[in-house]
Protein backbone atom coordinates (compact mmCIF):
# COMPACT_ATOMS: atom_id res chain seq x y z
CA UNK A 1 0.00 0.00 0.00
CA UNK A 2 3.07 2.18 0.83
CA UNK A 3 4.54 1.50 -2.38
CA UNK A 4 1.66 2.39 -4.51
CA UNK A 5 1.10 5.70 -2.56
CA UNK A 6 4.99 6.49 -3.23
CA UNK A 7 4.57 5.03 -7.00
CA UNK A 8 1.59 7.65 -7.13
CA UNK A 9 3.09 10.38 -5.66
CA UNK A 10 6.26 9.94 -8.20
CA UNK A 11 4.57 9.27 -11.39
CA UNK A 12 2.47 12.57 -10.56
CA UNK A 13 5.69 14.58 -9.56
CA UNK A 14 7.40 13.26 -13.17
CA UNK A 15 4.34 13.99 -14.86
CA UNK A 16 3.87 18.01 -13.29
CA UNK A 17 7.52 18.42 -13.79
CA UNK A 18 7.35 17.65 -18.05
CA UNK A 19 4.16 19.56 -17.99
CA UNK A 20 5.65 22.57 -16.67
CA UNK A 21 9.05 22.47 -18.70
CA UNK A 22 7.18 20.21 -21.76
CA UNK A 23 10.78 20.02 -22.51
CA UNK A 24 11.40 15.98 -23.57
CA UNK A 25 7.63 15.38 -25.39
CA UNK A 26 7.88 18.55 -27.32
CA UNK A 27 11.99 17.74 -28.33
CA UNK A 28 10.97 13.88 -28.82
CA UNK A 29 8.28 14.68 -30.68
CA UNK A 30 10.19 17.35 -33.04
CA UNK A 31 12.60 15.30 -33.35
CA UNK A 32 10.31 11.86 -35.02
CA UNK A 33 8.60 14.48 -36.68
CA UNK A 34 11.80 15.45 -38.08
CA UNK A 35 13.03 12.25 -38.59
CA UNK A 36 10.05 10.92 -40.84
CA UNK A 37 9.80 14.02 -42.65
CA UNK A 38 13.52 13.54 -44.22
CA UNK A 39 12.73 9.54 -44.34
CA UNK A 40 10.25 10.62 -47.20
CA UNK A 41 12.06 13.58 -48.69
CA UNK A 42 15.19 11.14 -48.99
CA UNK A 43 12.77 7.52 -49.70
CA UNK A 44 9.86 10.07 -51.69
CA UNK A 45 7.93 6.61 -52.01
CA UNK A 46 8.38 3.11 -50.12
CA UNK A 47 8.67 0.05 -52.46
CA UNK A 48 7.12 -2.35 -50.06
CA UNK A 49 5.37 -2.91 -47.00
CA UNK A 50 8.64 -4.44 -45.71
CA UNK A 51 10.60 -1.28 -45.83
CA UNK A 52 7.61 0.77 -44.50
CA UNK A 53 7.51 -1.65 -41.17
CA UNK A 54 10.93 -1.28 -40.81
CA UNK A 55 11.58 2.11 -41.31
CA UNK A 56 8.91 2.85 -38.50
CA UNK A 57 10.74 0.76 -35.94
CA UNK A 58 14.10 2.40 -36.30
CA UNK A 59 12.83 5.69 -36.15
CA UNK A 60 10.54 4.86 -33.26
CA UNK A 61 13.80 3.12 -31.72
CA UNK A 62 16.13 6.03 -31.85
CA UNK A 63 13.07 8.41 -30.57
CA UNK A 64 12.75 6.09 -27.46
CA UNK A 65 16.03 6.18 -26.60
CA UNK A 66 16.31 9.90 -26.56
CA UNK A 67 12.95 10.40 -25.30
CA UNK A 68 13.57 7.46 -22.20
CA UNK A 69 17.01 7.84 -21.86
CA UNK A 70 16.34 11.02 -19.91
CA UNK A 71 14.30 9.89 -16.47
CA UNK A 72 17.94 9.36 -15.14
CA UNK A 73 20.91 10.85 -17.17
CA UNK A 74 19.33 14.26 -17.10
CA UNK A 75 18.28 14.25 -13.45
CA UNK A 76 21.13 15.97 -10.88
CA UNK A 77 22.66 14.60 -8.22
CA UNK A 78 20.53 16.40 -5.65
CA UNK A 79 17.08 15.06 -7.47
CA UNK A 80 18.19 11.62 -7.16
CA UNK A 81 19.23 12.17 -3.20
CA UNK A 82 15.74 13.68 -3.44
CA UNK A 83 14.00 10.88 -4.15
CA UNK A 84 16.02 8.47 -2.61
CA UNK A 85 15.17 9.88 0.76
CA UNK A 86 11.44 10.38 -0.34
CA UNK A 87 10.77 6.77 -1.83
CA UNK A 88 12.16 3.26 -2.10
CA UNK A 89 14.12 2.46 -4.91
CA UNK A 90 11.30 -0.03 -6.74
CA UNK A 91 8.76 2.63 -5.99
CA UNK A 92 11.43 5.07 -8.34
CA UNK A 93 12.11 2.50 -10.89
CA UNK A 94 7.98 1.22 -10.85
CA UNK A 95 7.25 5.05 -11.31
CA UNK A 96 9.90 6.01 -13.82
CA UNK A 97 8.85 2.82 -15.73
CA UNK A 98 5.66 3.89 -16.08
CA UNK A 99 5.38 7.49 -16.18
CA UNK A 100 8.13 6.75 -19.61
CA UNK A 101 5.37 3.84 -20.86
CA UNK A 102 3.06 6.77 -20.88
CA UNK A 103 5.46 9.22 -22.65
CA UNK A 104 6.08 6.44 -25.25
CA UNK A 105 2.81 5.26 -25.62
CA UNK A 106 1.90 9.37 -26.39
CA UNK A 107 4.90 10.11 -28.54
CA UNK A 108 4.88 6.71 -30.53
CA UNK A 109 0.52 7.33 -31.13
CA UNK A 110 1.28 10.84 -32.73
CA UNK A 111 4.18 9.07 -34.39
CA UNK A 112 2.21 6.35 -36.18
CA UNK A 113 -0.43 9.06 -36.98
CA UNK A 114 2.11 11.52 -38.69
CA UNK A 115 3.98 8.33 -40.17
CA UNK A 116 0.40 6.91 -41.83
CA UNK A 117 -0.05 10.91 -42.83
CA UNK A 118 3.27 11.24 -44.97
CA UNK A 119 3.74 7.72 -46.34
CA UNK A 120 -0.12 7.11 -47.02
CA UNK A 121 0.40 4.59 -49.75
CA UNK A 122 0.64 2.24 -46.79
CA UNK A 123 -1.61 2.32 -44.37
CA UNK A 124 -1.26 -1.13 -42.45
CA UNK A 125 -4.78 -3.13 -43.76
CA UNK A 126 -4.92 -4.34 -39.90
CA UNK A 127 -5.13 -1.11 -37.92
CA UNK A 128 -5.48 -2.96 -34.58
CA UNK A 129 -3.41 -5.31 -35.03
CA UNK A 130 -0.65 -2.90 -35.51
CA UNK A 131 -1.39 -0.56 -32.60
CA UNK A 132 -1.02 -3.23 -30.43
CA UNK A 133 2.51 -3.82 -31.39
CA UNK A 134 2.93 0.09 -30.96
CA UNK A 135 1.73 -0.45 -27.16
CA UNK A 136 3.72 -4.04 -26.42
CA UNK A 137 6.88 -1.58 -28.42
CA UNK A 138 6.51 1.51 -25.87
CA UNK A 139 6.33 -1.01 -23.06
CA UNK A 140 9.73 -2.86 -23.60
CA UNK A 141 11.04 -0.29 -24.89
CA UNK A 142 10.47 1.51 -21.71
CA UNK A 143 10.99 -1.39 -19.54
CA UNK A 144 14.54 -2.09 -20.87
CA UNK A 145 16.02 2.15 -21.38
CA UNK A 146 15.00 2.90 -17.75
CA UNK A 147 16.97 0.30 -16.45
CA UNK A 148 19.61 0.82 -18.78
CA UNK A 149 19.57 4.31 -18.48
CA UNK A 150 20.21 3.77 -14.48
CA UNK A 151 23.16 1.76 -15.53
CA UNK A 152 24.59 4.65 -17.37
CA UNK A 153 23.70 7.73 -15.09
CA UNK A 154 25.25 5.61 -12.81
CA UNK A 155 27.95 4.80 -14.86
CA UNK A 156 28.60 8.50 -15.15
CA UNK A 157 29.33 8.79 -19.36
CA UNK A 158 25.81 9.44 -20.43
CA UNK A 159 25.05 9.03 -24.12
CA UNK A 160 27.50 6.61 -25.92
CA UNK A 161 27.23 4.01 -22.76
CA UNK A 162 23.55 4.21 -23.40
CA UNK A 163 23.98 3.05 -27.23
CA UNK A 164 26.18 0.51 -26.37
CA UNK A 165 24.37 -1.26 -23.80
CA UNK A 166 21.10 -1.20 -24.82
CA UNK A 167 21.36 -2.19 -28.62
CA UNK A 168 22.20 -5.58 -27.59
CA UNK A 169 19.35 -6.05 -25.21
CA UNK A 170 16.60 -4.16 -27.57
CA UNK A 171 17.86 -6.06 -30.63
CA UNK A 172 15.87 -9.31 -30.06
CA UNK A 173 12.85 -7.35 -28.60
CA UNK A 174 12.90 -5.46 -31.68
CA UNK A 175 13.09 -8.46 -33.60
CA UNK A 176 9.96 -9.48 -31.97
CA UNK A 177 8.06 -6.29 -32.92
CA UNK A 178 9.17 -6.30 -36.33
CA UNK A 179 7.78 -9.26 -37.03
CA UNK A 180 4.47 -9.09 -35.20
CA UNK A 181 3.84 -5.59 -36.93
CA UNK A 182 4.34 -7.12 -39.86
CA UNK A 183 1.95 -10.00 -39.35
CA UNK A 184 -0.41 -6.66 -38.78
CA UNK A 185 0.95 -5.10 -42.23
CA UNK A 186 0.45 -8.41 -44.07
CA UNK A 187 -2.89 -8.85 -42.78
CA UNK A 188 -2.37 -11.99 -41.37
CA UNK A 189 -5.37 -13.68 -38.95
CA UNK A 190 -4.61 -13.01 -35.39
CA UNK A 191 -3.35 -16.53 -34.93
CA UNK A 192 -0.29 -15.96 -36.40
CA UNK A 193 0.47 -13.45 -34.06
CA UNK A 194 -0.19 -14.59 -30.54
CA UNK A 195 3.21 -16.16 -30.32
CA UNK A 196 4.97 -12.95 -31.02
CA UNK A 197 2.79 -11.40 -28.63
CA UNK A 198 3.00 -13.96 -25.67
CA UNK A 199 7.08 -13.48 -26.43
CA UNK A 200 6.78 -10.33 -25.89
CA UNK A 201 5.15 -10.16 -22.89
CA UNK A 202 7.40 -13.01 -21.44
CA UNK A 203 10.63 -10.55 -22.11
CA UNK A 204 8.81 -7.80 -20.42
CA UNK A 205 7.74 -9.03 -17.23
CA UNK A 206 11.60 -10.99 -17.31
CA UNK A 207 13.02 -7.71 -17.58
CA UNK A 208 10.35 -5.87 -15.05
CA UNK A 209 11.16 -8.59 -12.87
CA UNK A 210 15.44 -8.46 -12.94
CA UNK A 211 15.46 -4.90 -13.07
CA UNK A 212 13.34 -4.42 -9.93
CA UNK A 213 15.66 -6.92 -7.99
CA UNK A 214 18.65 -5.19 -9.37
CA UNK A 215 18.10 -1.53 -8.79
CA UNK A 216 18.02 -1.51 -5.31
CA UNK A 217 21.97 -2.24 -5.40
CA UNK A 218 22.24 -0.26 -8.36
CA UNK A 219 20.28 2.76 -6.82
CA UNK A 220 22.16 3.10 -3.11
CA UNK A 221 25.54 5.04 -4.02
CA UNK B 1 39.08 -27.26 -7.64
CA UNK B 2 42.95 -26.95 -6.75
CA UNK B 3 43.61 -30.70 -7.99
CA UNK B 4 45.37 -31.36 -10.85
CA UNK B 5 43.19 -34.79 -11.72
CA UNK B 6 40.53 -32.79 -13.78
CA UNK B 7 42.95 -30.76 -15.87
CA UNK B 8 43.52 -34.04 -16.69
CA UNK B 9 41.22 -35.55 -17.82
CA UNK B 10 39.77 -32.54 -19.81
CA UNK B 11 42.82 -32.45 -21.89
CA UNK B 12 42.61 -36.36 -22.26
CA UNK B 13 38.91 -35.80 -23.49
CA UNK B 14 39.84 -33.14 -25.68
CA UNK B 15 42.56 -35.07 -27.32
CA UNK B 16 40.69 -38.48 -27.63
CA UNK B 17 37.33 -36.58 -28.99
CA UNK B 18 39.72 -34.77 -31.68
CA UNK B 19 41.46 -37.99 -32.48
CA UNK B 20 37.73 -40.13 -32.62
CA UNK B 21 35.68 -37.29 -33.75
CA UNK B 22 37.83 -37.45 -36.84
CA UNK B 23 38.65 -40.89 -36.95
CA UNK B 24 34.98 -43.55 -35.74
CA UNK B 25 32.59 -43.73 -38.10
CA UNK B 26 29.49 -41.40 -38.48
CA UNK B 27 25.81 -42.10 -40.09
CA UNK B 28 25.45 -40.73 -43.62
CA UNK B 29 22.89 -38.33 -43.85
CA UNK B 30 22.47 -36.35 -46.78
CA UNK B 31 23.76 -32.40 -47.24
CA UNK B 32 25.64 -32.99 -44.28
CA UNK B 33 27.69 -36.29 -45.10
CA UNK B 34 30.91 -35.88 -43.00
CA UNK B 35 30.55 -32.43 -41.93
CA UNK B 36 28.40 -34.06 -39.33
CA UNK B 37 31.80 -34.52 -37.31
CA UNK B 38 31.39 -30.85 -36.73
CA UNK B 39 28.80 -31.49 -34.42
CA UNK B 40 32.18 -32.49 -31.68
CA UNK B 41 33.71 -29.15 -32.12
CA UNK B 42 31.15 -26.89 -32.65
CA UNK B 43 28.79 -27.47 -30.14
CA UNK B 44 30.42 -28.42 -26.93
CA UNK B 45 32.04 -24.57 -27.69
CA UNK B 46 28.30 -23.48 -26.68
CA UNK B 47 27.94 -25.60 -23.66
CA UNK B 48 31.69 -23.89 -22.78
CA UNK B 49 30.50 -20.45 -22.70
CA UNK B 50 27.13 -20.97 -21.32
CA UNK B 51 29.06 -22.92 -18.21
CA UNK B 52 31.40 -19.89 -18.23
CA UNK B 53 28.91 -17.28 -18.25
CA UNK B 54 26.44 -19.18 -15.79
CA UNK B 55 29.73 -19.07 -13.52
CA UNK B 56 30.03 -15.01 -14.04
CA UNK B 57 26.57 -14.36 -12.90
CA UNK B 58 26.76 -16.40 -10.24
CA UNK B 59 29.93 -14.53 -8.89
CA UNK B 60 28.14 -11.06 -9.71
CA UNK B 61 24.90 -12.02 -7.72
CA UNK B 62 27.69 -12.91 -5.11
CA UNK B 63 30.20 -9.64 -5.77
CA UNK B 64 27.03 -7.34 -4.87
CA UNK B 65 26.41 -8.93 -1.17
CA UNK B 66 29.73 -10.23 -0.50
CA UNK B 67 31.03 -6.47 -2.31
CA UNK B 68 34.77 -8.82 -2.51
CA UNK B 69 37.23 -7.82 -5.25
CA UNK B 70 37.95 -11.54 -5.55
CA UNK B 71 34.44 -12.17 -6.91
CA UNK B 72 34.05 -9.45 -8.94
CA UNK B 73 37.69 -10.28 -10.75
CA UNK B 74 36.56 -14.10 -11.21
CA UNK B 75 33.35 -12.99 -12.60
CA UNK B 76 34.87 -10.79 -15.60
CA UNK B 77 37.40 -13.50 -16.14
CA UNK B 78 34.83 -15.92 -16.59
CA UNK B 79 33.07 -13.24 -19.32
CA UNK B 80 36.33 -13.21 -20.74
CA UNK B 81 36.87 -17.16 -21.12
CA UNK B 82 33.33 -17.42 -22.17
CA UNK B 83 33.97 -14.61 -25.06
CA UNK B 84 36.75 -16.99 -26.70
CA UNK B 85 34.73 -19.84 -26.63
CA UNK B 86 31.70 -17.69 -28.44
CA UNK B 87 34.03 -16.68 -31.06
CA UNK B 88 35.49 -20.10 -31.41
CA UNK B 89 32.13 -21.35 -32.16
CA UNK B 90 30.78 -18.37 -34.17
CA UNK B 91 33.86 -19.84 -36.18
CA UNK B 92 33.53 -23.34 -36.17
CA UNK B 93 29.67 -22.92 -37.12
CA UNK B 94 30.88 -20.65 -40.02
CA UNK B 95 33.53 -23.19 -41.28
CA UNK B 96 30.79 -25.65 -41.37
CA UNK B 97 28.74 -23.42 -42.93
CA UNK B 98 30.63 -22.61 -45.63
CA UNK B 99 30.59 -26.45 -46.97
CA UNK B 100 26.76 -26.94 -46.30
CA UNK B 101 25.41 -23.54 -47.18
CA UNK B 102 27.73 -22.30 -49.39
CA UNK B 103 28.41 -18.93 -47.32
CA UNK B 104 30.54 -18.22 -44.06
CA UNK B 105 27.70 -16.17 -42.71
CA UNK B 106 24.38 -16.82 -44.55
CA UNK B 107 22.52 -14.15 -42.22
CA UNK B 108 20.76 -17.12 -40.11
CA UNK B 109 19.05 -16.56 -37.23
CA UNK B 110 20.93 -18.74 -34.67
CA UNK B 111 24.12 -17.23 -36.08
CA UNK B 112 22.68 -13.30 -35.74
CA UNK B 113 21.76 -14.06 -32.36
CA UNK B 114 24.47 -15.85 -31.19
CA UNK B 115 26.79 -13.07 -32.56
CA UNK B 116 24.25 -10.76 -30.70
CA UNK B 117 25.01 -12.51 -27.76
CA UNK B 118 28.75 -12.01 -27.93
CA UNK B 119 28.02 -8.34 -28.00
CA UNK B 120 26.02 -8.31 -24.84
CA UNK B 121 29.15 -9.17 -23.79
CA UNK B 122 31.85 -6.53 -25.22
CA UNK B 123 28.98 -4.31 -23.85
CA UNK B 124 29.42 -5.55 -20.59
CA UNK B 125 33.25 -5.09 -21.09
CA UNK B 126 33.40 -1.95 -22.51
CA UNK B 127 31.00 -0.77 -19.63
CA UNK B 128 33.88 -2.24 -16.97
CA UNK B 129 36.41 0.23 -18.84
CA UNK B 130 33.78 3.17 -18.77
CA UNK B 131 34.00 3.18 -15.42
CA UNK B 132 37.49 4.12 -13.17
CA UNK B 133 36.22 3.24 -9.29
CA UNK B 134 36.63 -0.17 -8.65
CA UNK B 135 34.12 -0.53 -6.12
CA UNK B 136 31.26 1.31 -8.34
CA UNK B 137 32.64 -0.47 -11.40
CA UNK B 138 32.06 -3.96 -9.69
CA UNK B 139 29.14 -3.07 -8.55
CA UNK B 140 27.63 -1.45 -11.98
CA UNK B 141 29.00 -4.24 -13.90
CA UNK B 142 27.44 -6.92 -11.68
CA UNK B 143 24.18 -5.32 -12.53
CA UNK B 144 24.76 -5.21 -16.40
CA UNK B 145 25.85 -9.01 -16.10
CA UNK B 146 22.95 -9.90 -14.30
CA UNK B 147 20.43 -8.30 -16.43
CA UNK B 148 22.08 -9.42 -19.76
CA UNK B 149 21.95 -12.59 -19.09
CA UNK B 150 18.50 -13.69 -18.99
CA UNK B 151 18.67 -12.01 -22.02
CA UNK B 152 21.01 -14.07 -23.91
CA UNK B 153 19.31 -17.17 -22.44
CA UNK B 154 16.32 -15.64 -24.40
CA UNK B 155 18.56 -15.25 -27.48
CA UNK B 156 20.11 -18.38 -27.71
CA UNK B 157 17.87 -20.57 -26.80
CA UNK B 158 14.05 -18.92 -27.67
CA UNK B 159 13.92 -16.81 -30.22
CA UNK B 160 15.43 -19.12 -32.99
CA UNK B 161 13.02 -21.80 -32.17
CA UNK B 162 10.28 -19.13 -33.42
CA UNK B 163 11.97 -17.82 -36.69
CA UNK B 164 12.97 -20.20 -39.78
CA UNK B 165 16.40 -21.51 -39.06
CA UNK B 166 18.58 -23.53 -41.43
CA UNK B 167 20.57 -24.74 -38.41
CA UNK B 168 20.36 -28.84 -37.71
CA UNK B 169 17.52 -28.99 -35.07
CA UNK B 170 15.34 -26.03 -36.30
CA UNK B 171 12.50 -26.17 -39.06
CA UNK B 172 12.25 -29.78 -39.51
CA UNK B 173 16.19 -30.21 -40.63
CA UNK B 174 18.00 -32.97 -38.46
CA UNK B 175 19.25 -32.09 -35.25
CA UNK B 176 21.10 -33.98 -32.65
CA UNK B 177 17.96 -36.27 -31.72
CA UNK B 178 18.21 -38.22 -34.76
CA UNK B 179 21.48 -38.81 -34.88
CA UNK B 180 21.34 -39.64 -31.14
CA UNK B 181 20.04 -42.87 -32.11
CA UNK B 182 23.21 -43.58 -33.63
CA UNK B 183 25.27 -44.63 -30.19
CA UNK B 184 28.78 -44.08 -32.00
CA UNK B 185 28.25 -40.02 -32.23
CA UNK B 186 26.99 -40.28 -28.44
CA UNK B 187 30.47 -42.26 -27.37
CA UNK B 188 32.35 -39.00 -29.13
CA UNK B 189 29.89 -36.05 -28.68
CA UNK B 190 29.54 -35.95 -24.36
CA UNK B 191 33.06 -36.34 -24.02
CA UNK B 192 33.51 -33.92 -26.15
CA UNK B 193 31.43 -31.65 -24.27
CA UNK B 194 33.00 -32.59 -20.74
CA UNK B 195 35.97 -31.84 -21.95
CA UNK B 196 36.12 -28.60 -23.06
CA UNK B 197 34.15 -27.46 -20.48
CA UNK B 198 36.62 -28.59 -18.30
CA UNK B 199 39.32 -26.92 -20.60
CA UNK B 200 37.14 -23.86 -20.43
CA UNK B 201 37.15 -23.65 -16.58
CA UNK B 202 41.01 -24.57 -16.29
CA UNK B 203 41.15 -21.50 -18.97
CA UNK B 204 39.05 -19.24 -16.45
CA UNK B 205 40.86 -20.49 -13.59
CA UNK B 206 44.66 -20.03 -14.69
CA UNK B 207 43.35 -15.81 -16.41
CA UNK B 208 41.92 -15.78 -12.60
CA UNK B 209 45.07 -16.29 -11.06
CA UNK B 210 47.12 -14.18 -13.96
CA UNK B 211 44.65 -11.12 -12.55
CA UNK B 212 44.72 -11.71 -9.09
CA UNK B 213 49.01 -11.59 -9.19
CA UNK B 214 48.79 -8.46 -11.08
CA UNK B 215 46.03 -7.26 -8.73
CA UNK B 216 48.06 -7.46 -6.38
CA UNK B 217 50.92 -6.11 -7.75
CA UNK B 218 49.69 -2.61 -8.54
CA UNK B 219 48.07 -2.17 -5.28
CA UNK B 220 50.97 -0.29 -3.68
CA UNK B 221 52.60 -0.79 -0.15
CA UNK B 222 52.76 1.70 2.69
CA UNK B 223 56.06 2.54 1.75
CA UNK B 224 55.66 3.15 -2.10
CA UNK B 225 52.79 5.55 -1.29
CA UNK B 226 54.85 7.07 1.55
CA UNK B 227 57.97 7.26 -0.88
CA UNK B 228 55.66 8.56 -3.97
CA UNK B 229 54.33 11.44 -1.37
CA UNK B 230 57.72 12.21 -0.12
CA UNK B 231 58.91 12.52 -3.61
CA UNK B 232 56.10 15.62 -4.38
CA UNK B 233 57.45 17.44 -1.24
CA UNK B 234 60.75 19.26 -1.98
CA UNK B 235 63.54 20.13 0.71
CA UNK B 236 62.09 23.44 0.45
CA UNK B 237 58.29 22.54 1.38
CA UNK B 238 59.20 21.12 4.34
CA UNK B 239 61.16 24.43 5.89
CA UNK B 240 58.52 26.32 4.55
CA UNK B 241 56.22 24.01 7.07
CA UNK B 242 58.48 23.65 9.96
CA UNK B 243 58.46 27.34 9.81
CA UNK B 244 54.61 27.80 9.66
CA UNK B 245 54.44 25.51 12.47
CA UNK B 246 56.82 27.69 14.89
CA UNK B 247 55.37 30.68 14.18
CA UNK B 248 52.20 29.12 15.23
CA UNK B 249 53.91 28.22 18.54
Amino acid sequence: MQLAKEVKYLIHKEVLLEWRSKYTINGVLLYVVSTIFTCYLSFVSLGDKLTWNALFWIIMLFASINGVSKSFLQETKGQQLYSYILASPAAVLISKTAYNTILMLVLTTIALGFYTLVFDSFTPPDLVMYYIAVVLGSISFSTVFTMVSAIASKAGNGGMLMAILSFPIIIPVLILLIKLAKNAVDGLPWENSYDEIAMLLVVNVLMVATSLLLFPYLWRD
Amino acid sequence: MNKTWWKILGSVLVIYTAIAGLLLGVPHLPILNETIRNLYFHVPMWFAMIVLFSISVFYSVRSLSSKSEIDDIKAVESVNAGIIFGILGLITGAIWAKYTWGQFWSFDPKQNFAAISILLYFAYLILRNAIDEEQKRAKISAIYNIFAFPMMVVLLFVLPRLKDSLHPGNGGNPGFNSYDLDSRMRMVFYPACLGWILIGYWVYTIRFRIRTIETIMNTPTVDEVNGVRDSFVTAEDRSITNENKQQHN
